[in-house]
């Protein structure tokens, strides 16, 4: 069911919210710089880009704190501008959780819901379904300051939930906790957001985190998004080198575009004998160009024994470093050229006989439809 | 780090105490002084707690003093709040400078001069001098601690706090009595008994803006004195400092309260 869900891709789908030529100028710098973005109804939405690419601008200018310079967003049929933040059909879940300190859990939670003056008996059991969503029915007497941080982040996600906003907007949601809590969390996010058929816009610098939990994410770059597409399309076609180096590990190859056979290119490159060939039908490339092939450390192969001669794609160095990580070892090999390669392998089995060694000379081969091109 | 208590630290905490609170001591002790010689002792008595309860003009003076110091400490409260609501607020408005200036001028600037300053407006705008020139005078001497304390702890104040209650449907002045006010409300407490004490023990702008008809304790005290000293006036120092110690105690467990409340909820 969840995986025939792509709003984005029917020409005909409304989207709920839009932001349309938006910019916003904090006196000369500029945040956010002629964005335009649809987000739809029921989708899981990552704003992702490193510290001061303008998605936390974007999302508060969503939640009603900053109105922009120029351009408008809408919200359903309304468009949002002057719509003061208490008017808005949206909550957001801070950064720093933001709990009242002077009130107990369950006022935190029932805080929103008094504003809109309903009745108290539909207050406490709206608040009482809350502590249920979120397990901390036995915590509703206790005050902030005695939760841990992980208790506190459930408090602050479900007093934002509380009044059933259209659109839940998740500050670095995950940020404070540690790893292993971050990991459940996020499951619970998602299974949340699932079970309530809300729209959830998260901004995020972990790209493992918006990987996990997104239908779609936008990266963003200097208050532009760069690409916006589904966590797969993101790690695997990256629409630049931004990308393709912000999103996971990445080793790029710098070359020239010898031509193309076969409806496969042929790129000359410094870094290896024979010039490598790479399967990326999109791309539109001419002869002489310069272009960065990307490949993910896990699609190399590395080898000790030299690969047979109609073998394509061979890069030689020698072994620089090995990490060994438990589920994972990685090789970083140095090539003649003084480029370091990164080379993932999964460690399938406990024992290996003669594993590759430091200083050891190898071969990493990668395959054709396993790179991507990307122009300079 | 060593925390236990050298014998240095140990003596310098004795003589910090000594100089600070030695002479206070001696002079509750002489209140209770049997003798009429203020530097003689002869034996314990309340007699002069009774003196000073029948004594018409000290008592007139003492309450007239307690008016005026509730009175200016609240309104120095009101200001003073807004005040620093201004200052750490609005960010920059013109004449922020000139207005910063303005309100912590009256700490800086010798009593006297305000004083007679403020004498001199009194006078100009034709106001009897008495209680409210008084009561205005220390409103205008007390504000600014009164900002000083608040904005202190707006200055680390959570905006996104403030945000939140916003996020979540409560318009500005709704966010503030409900969110802001109730967490800045300790220092606001500290900040009206600080004017609260500044006005019980002024005595020269209140012997400036004074009238015939209101004399303030101080004043009581001070001219008394001159005429030499007396045990009464001890006995009256020492309610005075009952008043202002209690007053800091109450604050102190004020402040206090919530953290313990919420302790207790643990449980």
């Amino acid at each position: 069911m969840r995986r025939s869900f792509a709003p984005w891709a029917n020409p005909d789908a409304k989207p709920l919210i839009r932001f349309e030529n938006v910019t916003k100028r904090f006196g000369e710098a500029v945040a956010v710089d002629h964005l335009s973005l649809d987000i739809f109804e029921g989708e899981f939405f990552c704003l992702l880009g490193p510290s001061g690419c303008g998605k936390t601008t974007l999302m508060r200018m969503l939640a009603g704190f900053e109105a922009p310079t120029e351009g408008t967003i809408t919200l359903g049929d309304q468009n949002l501008a002057g719509v003061p933040p208490y008017r808005r059909p949206v909550n957001m879940m801070f950064q720093s959780y933001a709990l009242f300190p002077h009130m107990s859990v369950e006022k935190n939670i029932a805080f929103g819901l008094k504003q809109d003056g309903l009745p108290k008996d539909q207050i406490a059991d709206r608040v009482g379904e809350m502590l249920r969503l979120v397990q901390l029915e036995k915590l509703a007497r206790r005050y902030p300051s005695q939760l841990s941080g992980g208790q506190r982040q459930r408090v602050a996600l479900a007093r934002a939930l509380a009044k059933r906003p259209k659109v839940l907007l998740l500050d670095e949601p995950l940020g404070a906790l540690d790893k292993k809590l971050r990991e459940e969390t996020q499951f619970e996010l998602m299974d949340i957001q699932h079970d309530l058929h809300m729209t959830f816009v998260v901004v995020t610098h972990d790209q493992e985190e918006a990987m996990t939990m997104a239908d779609r994410i936008a990266v963003m770059d200097h208050g532009r998004i760069v690409q916006v597409a589904t966590p797969g399309e993101i790690y695997e076609q990256p629409k630049t080198r931004f990308i393709a180096e912000f999103v996971g590990d990445v080793n790029i190859i710098e070359g020239h575009v010898q031509g193309q056979e076969n409806g496969l290119w042929r790129v000359k490159t410094p870094s290896a004998e024979v010039p490598l060939t790479i399967d990326d039908p999109d791309e539109v490339l001419h002869s002489g160009q310069a272009v960065a092939i990307a490949v993910r450390p896990e699609k190399m192969v590395i080898q000790r024994d030299p690969p047979g001669p109609d073998a394509i794609n061979v890069l030689t160095g020698e072994v620089w470093d090995i990490g060994y990580l438990g589920d994972w070892t990685v090789y970083r090999v140095r090539l003649a050229t003084g480029e370091i390669l990164r080379v993932t392998r999964a460690n399938a089995s406990r024992f290996v006989e003669n594993p590759i060694d430091w200083d050891e000379q190898v071969y990493v081969t990668f395959a054709p439809d396993a790179a991507v091109i990307l122009a300079e | 780090m060593n925390r236990r208590l050298s014998v240095f630290n140990v003596t310098s905490l004795v003589f910090g105490f000594a100089f600070l609170y030695l002479p206070i001591l001696l002079l509750v002790i002489y209140s209770f002084n049997a003798s009429r010689l203020v530097t003689v002792w002869g034996g314990f008595s309340t007699q002069w707690y009774g003196a000073l309860f029948r004594n018409q003009a000290l008592m007139e003076a003492a309450w007239v003093t307690l008016r005026i110091a509730l009175l200016s400490a609240t309104l120095a409260t009101v200001l003073g709040t807004l005040a620093a609501l201004a200052l750490t607020r609005y960010g920059r408005f013109p004449g922020r400078t000139l207005f910063t200036g303005m309100v912590y001028a009256p700490m800086v600037m010798p009593e006297v001069i305000t004083g007679l300053s403020l004498l001199l407006f009194f006078v100009a705008v034709d106001l009897d001098r008495g209680f409210w020139t008084i009561t205005l005078a220390h409103t205008t001497l007390t504000m600014c601690f009164v900002t000083v304390v608040v904005q202190s702890r707006l200055m680390t104040f959570d905006r996104s706090l403030e945000e939140a209650a916003m996020d979540l449907g409560a318009p500005p002045l709704r966010t503030f009595f409900s969110v802001t006010l109730p967490l800045i409300a300790p220092s606001i407490v500290a900040g009206f008994l600080l004017a609260f004490t500044l006005s019980m023990d002024d005595l020269v702008i209140a012997s400036f803006n004074a009238g015939p008809g209101a004399t303030t304790l101080p004043i009581r005290i001070y001219s008394a004195v001159r005429l030499g000293l007396s045990p009464e006036v001890n006995a009256a120092s020492t309610i005075l400092i009952g008043i202002v110690t209690l007053g800091v105690i109450s604050a102190t467990l004020l402040s206090k309260r919530s953290v313990l409340r919420s302790r207790r909820n643990a449980h």
